[in-house]
């Protein structure tokens, strides 16, 4: 097997609080191979973001990486010095916001912010950069890229701007694209555009990615793997065929129960009764055994660790070989 | 943007005839002029004439209709105490006031900017809490009080600053300026810090908070996941979006410290127009108090056109919108 682009091994992120220290991500660990697209899905609060901004370094105090270890194509990021690590974003690691209206500064042309970024990795002239950026501005499908380079943000609307957002962060041919939540402030017509072009990109330079989103049709329709994120741990995590049309954690199952379909049955969505435990109180055992409807003792009194099935990987001990026949 | 500055212009005019009004609107309520000029065995018949010299008769439109029309021509009329036209005293004392309001503006944004944004990035470090600290002094205490307690301590107990006045002055053509001789610079620092410190302490505390606003917005931190460096980020992004409110208020503010440095100007017995509007005030020299008004509201008129237009050169978004708007 050859190595991966991102390789993090179990990770856990802090927050340090006056009146406790909570753990936001526990235990985390996936590889994201080159060219490879990993859904990360998981409700509000699950450690989606959190893991993102922990891969490229941007965890602000109190938030910390408190232990793990991340890899970047064999070298350790995690513990870098600042001037290090900066040197890593943008230019290795490139990176989405949510929202892009918010994204760019407002005044700056954005052209001057990409010749900008392109110059603080690259050492190529202002006028080299500046053609880069159009070229740029043209594959992420910005039409007159010539003209619009010297527009300002709010000359562009929502889904232009996420191009441009998106043109900033491969400006530096990264090696990996974490994109937090791409299309959750777009348009759905947008929506779907700014999906295929993050996947074309990603197939075309062969750059790993990271999707951070909540949307399983998006899931379903980019990536090649995903994770299924619960309470600051991976409840399961495999490829997207499977993890869609089988999965395996309870909590899985909940979350694809609870998707749509158009086949016209007129069934009711499946709801996961209650909610995510807040930080502060994740209860012993497995997070999510209060909410689960095949919960047993084991389930109240012992975490349970990652399991292989086949190509998947899912943390719940109703999966444990022992256990089988009990459960 | 024509449109958007001509619409700006015919608002600052608007404001300026009402004030004309109401500096003419002086003349016939703070008491009877005549009554300042004469002495106190002057006739009846003598009253009567120099009334009717100034003009004092003629129906009340008439001589607004005059004072206005001189007014643009910057004829104020004729001092009561010196007997030398408002405008000729005004514009000898002017260059005093300019260089005085200029110097304390400069030093307040100047000060004002660097410690605020040192206190916003170096948060917790105790320079940057002991800026906080002296900036509330620098708000709570009155000017008269910093400028004599400067006064007590360079000038009276250390001996190395001039108490008064304002040193040698050179002559640029009508422009009377202080800062060409050493005795005219040294007399300028304790008048400009008094007059400056409270802009700088508000300054100082705008900007930090502003920088502390910006830091967190989405776009600072996309900044930091482009990898730009820390001072580019800072430097660059993040300070320019301060400078925007900055700017406003620096402005505005320019106004009130020419119109403040009335205090400061009769601490340090600063040869300006505060000076000069004190003692009108005193002899009750009506025709210097109504162009001192004229003037310093022009001032603050034309100080916001100015910002007005300024704010849409440094945020092209505002430009857009009022062209658009318009």
């Amino acid at each position: 097997m050859t190595q991966p682009v991102l390789s993090v091994r179990n990770l856990e992120v802090e927050f340090v609080t006056r009146r406790a220290t909570l753990r936001a991500i526990n235990g985390v660990s996936f590889d994201i191979a080159k060219g490879e697209v990993l859904g990360v899905v998981g409700e509000s609060g699950a450690g989606k973001s959190v893991t993102g901004l922990a891969v490229i370094g941007l965890i602000d105090p109190p938030g910390r990486i408190s232990g793990g270890q991340i890899e970047l194509s064999g070298t350790r990021i995690d513990h870098l010095p600042p001037e290090d690590i900066r040197r890593v974003r943008g230019k290795r690691i490139g990176m989405i916001f949510q929202d892009p209206l918010t994204s760019l500064n407002p005044l700056y042309r954005i052209g001057d912010q990409i010749i900008e970024t392109i110059r603080t990795h690259t050492n190529l002239s202002e006028s080299a950069a500046r053609r880069r950026a159009i070229d740029l501005l043209a594959e992420v499908g910005i039409p007159a890229p010539e003209k619009r380079i010297d527009g300002y943000p709010h000359e562009f609307s929502g889904g232009m701007r996420q191009r441009v957002v998106i043109a900033l962060a491969i400006c530096a041919e990264p090696e990996l694209i974490i994109a937090d939540e791409p299309t959750t402030a777009l348009d759905v017509s947008v929506q779907a555009q700014i999906i295929a072009l993050i996947k074309r990109l990603g197939r075309d330079h062969g750059t790993a990615v990271m999707l951070v989103t909540h949307d399983m049709g998006v899931i379903a329709e980019t990536c090649d793997r995903v994770a299924v994120m619960y309470s600051g741990r991976i409840a399961e995590i495999g490829p997207v065929q499977e993890v869609v049309r089988n999965p395996l954690h309870p909590y899985a199952k909940g979350l694809m129960g609870a998707i749509p379909t158009l086949a016209g049955e007129d069934k009711r969505l499946v709801q996961i009764p209650g909610s995510m435990p807040r930080l502060s109180a994740i209860p012993q055992g497995c997070p999510f055994n209060p909410r689960c409807a095949f919960v047993f003792d084991r389930c109240r009194v012992e975490r349970p660790e990652p399991i292989r099935q086949g190509d998947q990987s899912v943390a719940c001990h109703l999966f444990e070989p022992a256990e089988e026949t009990a459960a | 943007m024509l449109a958007f500055t001509l619409r700006r212009v015919l608002q600052a005019i608007g404001v300026m005839l009402a004030v004309g009004v109401i500096a003419f609107a002086m003349f016939r309520f703070a008491g009877d002029p005549v009554s300042q000029i004469v002495s106190i065995d002057t006739s009846a018949a003598q009253r009567a004439e120099i009334r009717r010299s100034l003009g004092l008769d003629d129906p009340v439109l008439v001589q607004f209709g005059r004072y206005f029309i001189n007014a643009l021509q910057f004829k104020f009329g004729v001092s009561y105490q010196f007997r030398l036209p408002v405008s000729s005293l005004l514009a000898e004392r002017l260059p005093a006031t300019l260089e005085l309001a200029i110097c304390a503006t400069l030093f307040a944004m100047i000060a004002g900017i660097l410690m605020g944004v040192y206190s916003a990035l170096r948060r917790d470090t105790v320079l940057a809490k002991l800026f906080q600290a002296v900036s509330l002094i620098g708000i709570s205490l009155p000017t008269f009080l910093i400028g004599i307690l400067l006064i007590y301590l360079f000038a009276v107990t250390l001996g190395w600053l001039p108490s008064f006045g304002r040193g040698e002055v050179v002559k640029l053509g009508w422009w009377s300026t202080g800062l060409l001789t050493a005795s005219g610079l040294k007399a300028l620092i304790m008048p400009a810090i008094t007059l400056g410190l409270f802009q700088m302490t508000l300054i100082m505390r705008l900007v930090r908070a502003e920088m502390l606003e910006v830091l967190r917005t989405d776009y600072i931190r996309f900044a930091r996941a482009r990898g730009l460096t820390t001072r580019a980020i800072h430097f660059g992004h993040a300070l320019k979006n301060t400078l925007v409110p900055v700017i406003t208020v620096a402005g505005l503010q320019f106004g009130s410290v020419i119109a403040f440095s009335i205090i400061t100007e009769t601490v340090f017995q600063w040869p300006g127009m505060g000076l000069l509007f004190v003692q009108a005030v005193q002899n009750v020299d009506i025709p210097i108090m109504a162009a001192y008004l004229l003037m310093v509201s022009l001032i603050f008129v034309t100080i916001n056109l100015v910002v007005d237009i300024l704010y849409t050169v440094v945020d092209p978004r505002l430009r857009s919108t009022v062209g658009r708007a318009t």
